[in-house]
């Protein structure tokens, strides 16, 4: 395999630019229109049921009025046959028979009820706090373990790569409105992992040329790196596209949005570990000395 | 030699693999539905006798029944589908009556060879099995106001023996105030409080002319009656999950007031939730008579609407908490009723003061605690405000014919379903703290057989697409990796049924993704073996030095990966658990197939041969 020559260092301004771009519009976007979350965050009631044949979804609604439902969402759920209910924080524990009893219409129509939720306000609000605190705990103690594996500066680049990567996915879902529930969540963390696992491999490159390569220059040594690196990112990011391209297809409505998340996170994350980290430790200055510890450091470190 | 494994690692390898593929295969055999039937108590056992009156029910009404078998929890009815089996339920619980509980279940096909070596199938979360998800709180404050009204009637009781003189007793918001009109009273009453009474922090003061005690709990009263209420909550909780006969139940304390409660297969969710969350309770009193104290009195409604009320003593006789064994039955007249047996401290109790009461009437309550939210103006935005309220009525009224003593029954209930649920609460014992529902989630049968099709395609797919592009990319070693990459899955699949970890849609996600990500190791390799040919290097060396090479930066990433999936476990709840849990073993099982399997099979074609070309 050919080694590729590909100057990615030199559009490192346009590349910044480009960067800072999507997350302006991620925060303005994040910031105005928020985040549509799911039932799982904001509390309330959710009833999914199946129909025989695909019903008109203004008679659902006219029917859940006449039964005295005000306030309620009705949409299709992945097939015309399923519909979702979704109503605020009313429950009480008949609701999900008795939302089923009405949509029969006094036994007009068969409905079989394949699910339904209820999440208290309270517990809504402490999931949404407690994943925000996963996610928080998850970047410090990756910050953590790749400054004490590499150096501080690696560990700065990959945890703001990871800021960038969050960010941007996070912008996605406000932009368009997707619904995030905990299934985003953990898309989102599991993305942290992987978007980690790509920029430590570029990291772990460079690391070893400042170790081997004597005369050359910061700038050309990164650049080499990560285009020796190019095609196990390349391909590793195929795979893991592939089996995403196949779960959004075939893994059904309910993890539609998780495998949403990451496709368009594995694709940022691929590059960002490519462009964002790179650029970071470039401006950082990052130099062997800072790998490499002189001799005199070295024996001070083995000091108990 | 370069790429030669010794004898005993190959061979090694091979005793790892073999375990695996033994531990996974019981996935492989399609759970059966199934009937369970148990019994709730001493008297009636499960036998052949029982299992064969339920085998004639079924035959007599054409359902297929695939194998009846005796096991040690009690008697399992296989079928061959759902339908047969739900059909099945009513038909068996009738014919065998009350004293049995029939529960569905799936119970695995595992050959007997592999489940004596403990091999069996992955459990199935709720989301793949259908069921009910719930989680319960305990209404603290609750079962702190019902501690303290307790206490503020032995209180009340030590300060009119002692002829210490208060006005009012009131408690509001966990604090019992006694108000006194004279400070003198108040400071006696105060060292007496004190002494008997240790519990508590009281505090004086003063207010309208008139001289208070505050009483609060102390840290430590208060930890303990709020772990005590959970515990007491979790046991009853445990029995009354048992007498819905489901198979297979969860009840787990989650944090410091919270539990939950999942089960697996239940149809009647409604059912259910009204026996888990019913905060009935019952109390015997006896009819207040004419010459009775105002204060000592209450005044309480018949439960049948009919809008007669009567005149109770306020003294408790005894609690359903005495209640050792309930059943429910009719009278000879059709009527509902409940029997009743009490423990020995409470037929005591019933017959001391039945004795010295016969001809006066005896009246039965019921007693509900329940919630509700209001909504409370705070920084302008309406938030709700859960508000605790009990009911009580009362449910007969009977004049009393002799002393009774442990057992005895009452009627005046509305319908037999009434008469059997409380029948059951009373068995199970009541809730020492009220509960209420925070979340539910419930899944119907067919959505989860839905969502197993979607996961197994999706990974069937996934794996192909994988497999495909590594054996288009790598040649003879993307077959390598393949191979490696199915073990893995095999492995992951071995893992999960030998550690009980739960199956479920977000776990199968994990383990698609997983096989996208576990490549990633020997891509790494092959990169660098690459890498390692195009300077020339000969291909032994360049096989050695790619898989050296990349070790550490195999390492480095997958330990990143791990720790972000072990935050995802601790933070996540339900199937999120099940997605970290799949993602951390793949990352483990990966590591291995991708670095030790492949490498194996790596030396296998290669090793001991001259430098050839490498099909990569």
């Amino acid at each position: 395999m050919k080694v590729t020559k590909i100057p990615f260092m030199a559009m490192r301004k346009v590349v910044a630019l480009f960067s800072i771009t999507l997350i302006l519009i991620s925060i303005a976007s994040l910031a105005t229109k928020g985040i549509k979350f799911g039932l799982d965050f904001t509390g309330g009631t959710l009833i999914e049921v199946s129909y025989q044949q695909a019903p008109k979804l203004d008679e659902v609604r006219g029917l859940l009025d006449k039964g005295g439902y005000s306030d309620v969402v009705v949409q299709n759920f992945g097939s015309p046959t399923d519909i979702v209910v979704r109503m605020a924080n009313k429950y009480t524990p008949e609701l999900g028979g008795e939302v089923l009893t009405t949509l029969e219409d006094g036994g007009r129509v068969a409905v079989s009820l394949k699910r339904s939720e209820f999440v208290g306000a309270q517990v809504g609000q402490e999931l949404r706090e407690q994943g925000g605190l996963g996610m928080l705990l998850a970047l410090l103690i990756v910050m953590i373990y790749v400054a004490i594996r590499f150096q501080f500066k690696f560990s700065v680049a990959s945890v703001v790569a990871l800021v960038h990567d969050v960010t941007i996915t996070l912008g996605f879902f406000s932009l368009f409105g997707y619904e995030f529930d905990l299934t985003v969540l953990a898309a989102i963390l599991a993305l942290i992992g992987y978007s980690l696992n790509d920029t430590i491999v570029v990291c772990d490159r460079i690391r070893e040329n400042f170790r081997i390569l004597r005369d050359i220059k910061p700038y050309d040594l990164i650049n080499l790196s990560i285009n020796q690196t190019l095609g196990r990112t390349i391909i590793t990011s195929l795979t893991t596209l592939f089996s995403l391209v196949v779960l959004f297809f075939y893994g059904g409505e309910s993890i539609h949005n998780f495998s949403l998340a990451l496709l368009f996170g594995i694709i940022i994350g691929t590059y960002s570990s490519i462009f964002v980290a790179a650029n970071l430790l470039l401006t950082m200055n990052v130099t062997r000395e800072d790998l490499i510890p002189t001799p005199k450091e070295k024996l001070e470190d083995e000091m108990p | 030699m370069l790429n030669k494994y010794p004898l005993w690692k190959y061979l090694l390898i091979l005793l790892v693999l073999a375990l695996g593929v033994i531990y996974a295969v019981p996935n492989l055999y399609p759970d059966d539905p199934a009937l369970q039937i148990s019994t709730q108590r001493a008297t009636t056992v499960v036998d052949e006798a029982a299992l064969d009156k339920a085998k004639k029910a079924l035959s007599d009404a054409h359902i297929n029944l695939k194998k009846a078998e005796l096991t040690s929890a009690g008697g399992t009815l296989r079928f061959n589908n759902g339908e047969d089996q739900l059909a099945a339920k009513p038909v068996v619980s009738a014919a065998l009556g009350d004293g049995y509980v029939t529960a569905l279940n799936l119970v695995p096909t595992t050959p007997h060879w592999l489940a004596s070596i403990g091999a069996g199938p992955a459990k199935l979360g709720l989301d793949l099995r259908g069921g009910v998800h719930f989680l319960l709180q305990v209404d603290m404050p609750a079962a702190l106001k019902q501690k303290l009204e307790i206490a503020s009637s032995e209180m009340k009781a030590d300060l009119r023996k002692e002829l210490i003189r208060y006005r009012s007793v009131s408690i509001n918001d966990g604090v019992l105030s006694i108000r006194f009109l004279q400070k003198a009273d108040q400071t006696t009453a105060q060292s007496l409080l004190k002494d008997k009474f240790d519990q508590y922090v009281y505090t004086e003061r003063e207010a309208n002319g008139s001289y208070y005690i505050d009483a609060t709990y102390t840290e430590a009263a208060r930890k303990a009656i709020e772990s005590y209420a959970i515990q007491q909550n979790l046991t009853t909780l445990r029995n009354r999950v048992n007498e819905l006969g489901v198979a297979e139940p969860l009840v787990q304390r989650q944090g410091s007031n919270r539990i939950v409660v999942e089960l697996p297969g239940v149809q009647d969710t409604a059912a259910a939730k009204r026996i888990i969350g019913a905060t009935a309770n019952l109390e015997f009193h006896l009819e207040a008579g004419l010459d009775a104290k105002g204060s000592d009195v209450e005044t309480l409604a018949f439960r049948n609407g009919s809008g007669r009320t009567a005149r109770l003593d306020r003294d408790i006789i005894v609690t359903g908490d005495n209640v050792s064994d309930a059943s429910s039955s009719f009278d000879q007249n059709g009527n509902a009723q409940v029997n009743i047996s009490l423990d020995s401290a409470g037929g005591k109790k019933m017959a001391r003061v039945t004795r010295a009461a016969v001809g006066r009437n005896m009246a039965v309550v019921f007693i509900e605690h329940k919630s509700r939210n209001i909504f409370v103006e705070k920084d302008g935005k309406k938030v709700p405000v859960r508000k605790s309220y009990s009911t009580k009525s009362i449910i007969s009224l009977a004049t009393i014919q002799t002393t009774l003593g442990n057992s005895f029954r009452i009627t005046g209930l509305d319908s037999p379903r009434e008469s059997s649920e409380l029948a059951l609460l009373l068995r199970a014992g009541a809730l020492a703290a009220p509960i209420y529902f925070v979340e539910e989630r419930t899944i119907g049968p067919s959505l989860g057989a839905e969502n197993i099709h979607l996961g197994i395609v999706s990974a069937e797919i996934g794996l192909l697409v994988v497999m495909l592009f590594m054996f288009a990319y790598y040649r003879l070693f993307g077959l390598f990796a393949n191979v490696s990459l199915a073990l893995n899955v095999v492995l992951l699949l071995a893992c999960m049924s030998i550690l009980g970890a739960t199956l479920t849609l977000p776990g199968i996600a994990g383990i698609v993704l997983t096989m996208g990500m576990a490549v990633d190791a020997n891509v790494l390799i092959f990169s660098r073996i690459k890498e390692e040919l195009a300077t020339g290097m000969p291909s032994h060396q360049a096989i050695h030095s790619g898989f050296n090479r990349a070790f550490t930066t195999i390492i480095d990433a997958n330990i990143t990966t791990l720790l972000v999936a072990i935050i995802l476990f601790a933070v996540g709840t339900g199937s999120v658990k099940g997605f970290a849990v799949t993602l951390s073993l793949g990352i483990l099982t990966s590591m291995f197939t991708a670095i030790v399997v492949t490498r194996a099979q790596v030396n296998l074609v290669y090793g001991g041969r001259a430098n050839k070309k490498l099909y990569i």
